[in-house]
């Protein structure tokens, strides 16, 4: 029965930390085939193809349960090199080339050709001559294989983005013996004509034998080129399904389709949206943040209201909010209550009453090594000069007043610790989060945006949140904007949610519309 | 990009050559020394320390940076020129003898300096600073007090009155002095030949027993040309000529001129007429010829034929050099050296293309630390003198300094840049202290001046090499939209 696949992955599981991110999954790849692996962002794609490859991220925290096997034999692959010796080659998401070797030593490289010297019969094979002609054939060899049309002496770090995507390939072709390769995403980055390009050449390798696992969010994409495909959720194995028994609607529910559970409690709405007077409002926004573009967004975020911004990892809503604030840099307008920001200026944002809660929150959020409560009076201090005593020019923190702050939000929120003094870096994911949501609401903020406020915490604390959210908003009409990979939490508490897809904003969904509708909208483009 | 354009990139790329070279030559005006002199001593000096700079490329091929640990392949050398000059070995055989004994136990030493790099990734350049103090610390306590306290050592002339510890100073006028720089050009040959044999001879071996490789009309041509050269050793003027210890300039330059264009004609005839190439360009070996011709008739003036006829250089030292730029050079052609610049260029592709990125990097820096060793034998022949606790503490810092000079930086050096900043920095060495005599009626000011550069071309060039590492993911995340991904692999 498995000896018909080429690869057969038995009931695999992974733990990081004590963290399960991959429940009892298998995987099967019949030989010549495109095989599709789809889902969410954290549904444990990467890690599975961690396994497969040997990376030395899997084998430092403990390696995984579960069997490999390659054509009905038992695999045990715990390096890269092991992974080569199977014939298991992969195309990579960043692209694992150099950009000052030529394109013949990156299609070549850890397997240069070389003969033997009077050297190396006496110190070993490391010392044997490179045969750069023959090595220069191959690479000829490789790349008209895939069509691609470029001198293979010219260096990587001059050719455009496309064309790596292409090395890479060629480089894995290249390789004797290769049977299985992995493709990570790879029209994730390319225009639509070269992923269509490296599509059609992804069917030509295939047709020669070679299967292929093919990674993407583009369900289009699936439908067209893949011949069959396993949807993970969570860390657990939803379905194998042949593409032409299905539909993309169904795809797209497969991948993010849960019932709705209520996450949040909501008290009466007695919000009026009558004057609808636009708080926010982005017209024809970029910004540059690698892996997470937006090209292009108009947007208008009513006063008063709760606005999601959801979609698939990659696709643009991480950085939406982290364009507004400065982090990264952005081209457009963007309007706050009609006034223009300077989004060149760092720091504009805060001035202008919007408040940020970073989805990263141990890098960008929070001073780990300090205390809570300097954690927590830091922007306003530093923005509104809140906390401080002025002699003339010299500014000194008040102490009382910032521990007395630190105590009522510590209340309010409920942070568990063992005081305001309590480190930050200490305190768990949940508690970090109250922290970084107190901070942005000791700013006073007209407009409170959070992106991922649920990341990496537990459901208790994301109930709390959520709920401190809702209530923020309808006490103190505090515009929201929630920035969210988990659908159902930004369903069962925004008013509108906003789904990107392509750095574009392909749809904007009322919050109890049908499954299939966000589906589609994310897997547009 | 007009030729203006090209002009002002060339001058930018080179700024530290072309501000030296500027510095170089307002110094020697200024201190008004002779040239014949200011270039004998640079011959010397280049002879002396150009092999330990030479030392520090394979590391920065390696992606290590400049390798500050080269202190510790100098004191492996210290360690066995003691022991050689306390046994009473002399002359080549002594420094033979140093090799050897140094050589393993650089080896080792550069092993363990490799495992400690790979534990501070990133942190190689101030680990191998501090490495080099702590390391003079072991050394300082091994023969001040090992030598002699629990190691029975017994040489009035060599260990302290009390019987404990080696003297400050070890004199090696009478024992290795010389003993490399002296080497006749009669010896090399003889050297050459024996060399050539045995390679000869192991080629055959292999050709039987391992059926591998061929015995070509490479081999016998080679044999053929070692009879010849051997049979030329047979004529008594040349056996004269090639007896003397050192090799006149003069005599140098003209060789150096017939050989060049021999070789050209002989890849005229051969290309052009026996193997009838079309396409081979004819201009390129005739320049050259011209060139050699025109360096010919530049050694008839008055100035440049001072300096040929002062300067003598030790032809075996020299070619130690010439051998370590081959070396240097050839390395990028195997598998190693490929393997190497791989782990140097992004430690994460080299990981994902199946290399074992620690164990390249120990090779390289066991590699260095042998080279560095063999450099401060060298150096210490030629001084004749042999401070045992100072001779090894700068090693490191000068031979960097020299290397950056030359335009250098810490991802990129090559055999060029090494010659070129040996050259600058110790002309700048020789004449600075006379400068600032002449100028400021004080030699103290130059010495100052000369140690500062030493220092500051060092600090500023550390410098830049972190602004780089901060400034990089900036414009990565400002590169416009296409440049994304390489810009991603790169930082």
């Amino acid at each position: 029965m498995s000896a018909q696949y080429l690869l057969n992955m038995q009931n695999i599981s992974k733990e990081y930390d004590g963290n399960l991110v991959l429940k009892n999954v298998t995987l099967q790849v019949k030989p010549g085939e495109i095989h599709a692996l789809v889902g969410e962002n954290g549904a444990g794609k990467s890690t599975l193809m961690n396994i497969l490859f040997g990376m030395p991220v899997i084998h430092t925290t403990g390696g995984f349960e579960g069997s490999v096997e390659i054509n009905g034999e038992q695999a045990n692959i715990d390096s890269p090199n092991k992974a080569i010796d199977f014939g298991i080659g992969m195309v990579h998401q960043e692209f694992m080339l150099i950009p000052g070797f030529t394109v013949t030593e990156n299609i070549k490289i850890g397997r240069e050709i070389s003969h033997p010297s009077l050297l190396s019969h006496i110190f070993g094979k490391e010392l044997e001559t490179l045969d750069l002609e023959q090595m220069a054939q191959d690479a000829r060899t490789a790349l008209s294989t895939i069509g691609l049309n470029i001198e293979e002496y010219v260096k990587v770090a001059g050719l455009p983005v496309g064309y790596m995507q292409f090395i890479e390939i060629a480089r894995e072709i290249d390789k004797t013996g290769l049977k299985l390769l992995v493709f990570d995403e790879p029209t994730a980055v390319l225009t639509e004509s070269e992923a269509e390009r490296l599509l059609k050449i992804m069917k030509k390798i295939a047709a020669k034998g070679i299967a292929i696992i093919f990674i993407t969010h583009r369900l289009s994409e699936v439908m067209e080129y893949a011949d069959s495909m396993t949807v993970l959720r969570d860390g657990e194995l939803i379905t194998r399904k042949e593409v032409k028994d299905t539909s993309i609607v169904e795809i797209a529910e497969l991948m993010i389709g849960r019932k709705v559970e209520k996450l949040v409690d909501l008290e009466d709405d007695t919000r009026s949206f009558a004057e609808q007077s636009v708080a926010l409002a982005l017209k024809n926004f970029h910004v540059d943040m690698p892996g997470e573009r937006v090209r292009g967004v108009d947007l208008e975020i009513y006063k008063g209201e709760i606005f999601g911004i959801g979609g698939l990892a990659g696709q643009g809503k991480i950085g939406i909010p982290n364009g507004i604030m400065g982090l990264y840099e952005s081209q457009g307008t963007v309007e706050v209550f009609g006034k223009k920001l300077d989004l060149n200026k760092l720091g504009n944002a805060l001035t202008n009453s919007i408040a940020f809660v970073s989805e990263d929150r141990r890098g960008v959020g929070l001073l780990l090594d300090e205390s809570i409560e300097l954690n927590i009076a830091f922007s306003a201090m530093q923005v509104k000069n809140e906390f401080l005593h002025n002699f003339g020019p010299i500014k000194l923190l008040d102490k009382k007043r910032m521990r007395q702050h630190a105590l009522d939000m510590i209340k309010l929120l409920d942070i568990r610790c063992t005081g305001p003094t309590q480190k930050v870096g200490s305190l768990s994911g949940g508690n970090q989060q109250k922290v970084c949501l107190a901070r942005a609401l000791t700013m006073n903020p007209d407009i409170l945006i959070v992106s991922e406020p649920t990341r990496g915490i537990d459901i208790g604390a994301k109930k709390l949140v959520l709920e401190y959210l809702v209530k923020l908003n309808r006490e103190q009409g505090t515009t929201i904007v929630v920035v969210s990979s988990e659908l159902v939490e930004l369903r069962s508490l925004c008013d509108r949610i906003a789904i990107v897809s392509g750095g574009k904003i392909s749809a904007i969904i009322e919050p109890d519309a049908p499954d299939a509708e966000f589906g589609l909208a994310m897997a547009a483009g | 990009m007009s030729t203006k354009d090209k002009t002002i990139k060339a001058v930018l790329e080179n700024k530290v050559v072309i501000l030296f070279v500027l510095l170089c030559i307002a110094a020697i005006y200024a201190s008004k020394s002779p040239l014949t002199f200011v270039a004998s001593e640079l011959f010397t000096r280049f002879g002396r320390n150009g092999f330990t700079v030479l030392s520090l490329l394979i590391p920065v091929l390696a992606g290590m940076g400049l390798n500050f640990g080269i202190v510790i392949g100098a004191i492996a050398a210290q360690i066995s020129v003691f022991w050689v000059v306390y046994w009473g070995y002399t002359g080549i055989t002594g420094f033979l003898l140093c090799v050897l004994m140094a050589t393993p136990i650089a080896v080792f030493f550069g092993w363990l300096v490799g495992r400690l790099f790979n534990k501070m990734k990133g942190a190689e350049m101030i680990a191998g600073l501090v490495l080099g103090y702590f390391a003079d610390g072991l050394y300082q306590l091994f023969f001040l007090y090992i030598i002699g306290g629990i190691i029975p050592a017994d040489n009035p002339r060599l260990i302290i009155s009390g019987g404990i510890g080696v003297k400050n100073t070890i004199d090696l006028a009478d024992n290795l002095k010389y003993a490399l720089d002296t080497v006749s050009m009669l010896t090399i040959l003889k050297l050459t030949f024996a060399a050539m044999l045995a390679a000869g001879v192991i080629k055959l071996i292999l050709y039987f027993t391992r059926k591998a490789g061929s015995i070509g009309e490479n081999v016998l041509l080679m044999v053929a040309a070692v009879a010849g050269f051997a049979a030329i050793t047979l004529i008594p003027p040349l056996t004269n000529f090639l007896s003397t210890d050192r090799l006149l300039l003069l005599d140098a330059v003209t060789i150096g001129i017939v050989i060049a264009i021999v070789s050209q004609l002989w890849q005229l005839v051969s290309n052009k007429i026996i193997k009838k190439k079309q396409d081979y360009p004819i201009m390129r070996p005739l320049i050259v010829i011209a060139a050699a011709i025109g360096v010919y008739f530049t050694t008839y003036l008055k100035p440049v034929e001072d300096i040929l006829l002062f300067v003598r250089i030790p032809v075996m030292t020299y070619l130690c050099i010439v051998a370590l730029c081959l070396f240097n050079s050839l390395i990028l052609r195997t598998r190693l050296g490929q393997n190497m610049r791989t782990v140097g260029q992004s430690q994460v592709v080299a990981n994902a293309a199946g290399l074992d990125v620690d164990r390249y990097r120990i090779i390289a820096m066991i590699i260095s630390t042998v080279l560095a060793c063999w450099g401060q034998l060298i150096y210490l022949q030629n001084m004749g003198t042999f401070s045992t606790y100072g001779a090894h503490t700068q090693v490191g810092q000068f031979a960097i300094a020299a290397l950056l000079v030359g335009g250098a930086s810490v991802q990129k050096a090559d055999n060029k840049q090494a010659i070129i900043g040996v050259i600058l920095f110790h002309t700048l060495f020789i004449v600075a202290p006379q400068a600032g005599q002449e100028l400021f009626n004080n030699a103290q000011l130059g010495e100052y001046f000369r140690v500062f550069v030493a220092y500051g071309v060092i600090a500023v060039s550390l410098a830049m090499h972190a602004w780089k590492t901060v400034v990089k993911p900036k414009t990565a995340a400002a590169a416009p939209p296409p440049a994304q991904g390489a810009a991603v692999t790169e930082s």
